[in-house]
């Protein structure tokens, strides 16, 4: 099988941590192939990796519509009440020099995941119906890959837990839908990025 | 050549032929970058602790604290778990970091005598961990947008909001910049 000179470069994979060239060959499903230097993870084989991942993604549009529109903590004092849905938590600063905060903290709880997802279902569910790529999927796909890190529905839900236990003192707090469909939200998340595989949507993609 | 975002292996060109990403053997001016974000990340991160994070006022009375102070007062409330948390994400993580990528950034021009597979790991764990500082700055949102009673209580957020979500955004941002695979290239021309 191995030859001096590879005229195939579809067969083969780079490293993207250390450049290391690897030949791919036929895994058997369900095993995860690393970089033989760095230890990366390079290929997941699992076959329903994009009906898996679509299906992942428009849950977590639905949820995050439940989630923007329901209130999600409601305070209560004495006789005071008060709630909060999602969208006043991401329209908090309002003072002077805070608002451009606003407008990044509604993108990293809000927007980024909702274009991510989106942006991810785009790609992918022409493929998933059998059809081919639509014009832009690999835009699309490449776009989803690069707003990863700024997609922090995990994080704010983290945040919530703080504040809720720093606000317990001071009067009751319960938690509305949308803190139930947030919550559901991010696992979802977490469940697709883990089911995505890049190398084999990327030669799906490519597949025209 | 190979694309970093979708792992082709193709010739030499100026965007990858599958998914049309810039193509560079490396990234250019990948260390110049680093260290840019970096300063900005610290000089924001400055104002970030000294400014005050939270403005409370009940009946009243108004207190400022500061991220810090903050923690400080979780303790006094016994919830030790939760001050831990916050203590490690807004200053623990955002600290280290800067240290970190200072760190990989310096043993690439000198050749530290480290293994390769730390630093990447490190670089991992950095690439990872930084984007959790931001917990802080949705505790300030969520607590803002809650605690507004008029005149009993309301929780309104500080300048130092903004100087810490912009100071880790920028760390962020530096961590991405630099080119992991630099590291195996300066692993290679030691060995030879």
């Amino acid at each position: 099988m191995e030859r001096p000179i590879p005229d195939d470069l579809d067969s083969l994979i780079a490293c993207p941590r250390c450049d290391l060239l690897h030949r791919v060959r036929p895994q058997s499903a369900n095993t995860v192939a690393r970089c033989s230097r760095c230890h990366v993870k390079l290929v997941t084989t699992r076959q329903d990796a994009i009906p898996r991942v679509t299906a992942l993604a428009m849950t977590v549009l639905i949820l995050m519509i439940a989630a923007i529109f329901f209130p999600f903590l409601n305070l209560k004092t004495g006789g005071l009440s008060n709630s909060a849905s999602l969208f006043d938590a991401a329209t908090a600063f309002q003072s002077g020099i805070l608002i451009p905060l606003s407008g990044a903290v509604a993108a990293l709880i809000i927007i980024l995941p909702a274009l991510r997802v989106t942006a991810i279902i785009y790609a992918l569910l022409p493929l998933q119906m059998g059809r081919k790529p639509a014009r832009h999927a690999p835009f699309a796909f490449r776009l989803a890959e690069k707003l990863k890190p700024w997609a922090m529905a995990e994080i704010f839900i983290i945040g919530v837990a703080v504040a809720l236990v720093k606000v317990t003192g001071l009067a009751e707090v319960t938690p509305g839908p949308a803190f139930w469909a947030f919550s559901a939200l991010v696992v979802v998340i977490v469940l697709k990025d883990t089911a995505m595989c890049k190398w084999s949507i990327w030669s799906a993609l490519s597949q025209r | 050549m190979a694309c970093t975002r979708c792992m082709k292996v193709q010739p030499p060109g100026r965007n990858c032929q599958r998914c049309a990403a810039p193509l560079h053997a490396r990234e250019p001016n990948s260390l110049q970058r680093v260290w840019a974000w970096l300063a900005a990340g610290i000089l924001l991160y400055i104002p970030a602790n000294t400014y005050p994070m939270l403005r409370t006022s009940t009946l009243g009375s108004t207190s400022d604290s500061t991220i810090v102070g903050g923690v400080i007062e979780l303790v006094h409330y016994g919830s030790y778990g939760v001050a831990f948390i916050v203590f490690f994400a807004s200053i623990v993580i955002p600290v280290l970091k800067f240290v970190a990528i200072a760190y990989l950034a310096l043993s690439l021009k000198r050749g530290v005598e480290t293994t390769t597979h730390q630093r990447l790991i490190l670089f991992e764990v950095v690439e990872f961990i930084g984007r959790w500082s931001m917990i802080d700055v949705f505790v300030v949102a969520i607590l803002s947008a809650l605690v507004q009673l008029d005149f009993v209580a309301s929780v309104n957020p500080g300048p130092a909001a903004a100087c810490f979500a912009l100071s880790v955004a920028f760390t962020m941002l530096s961590a991405q910049s630099f080119d992991p695979r630099l590291i195996w290239d300066v692993a290679k021309k030691e060995r030879t």
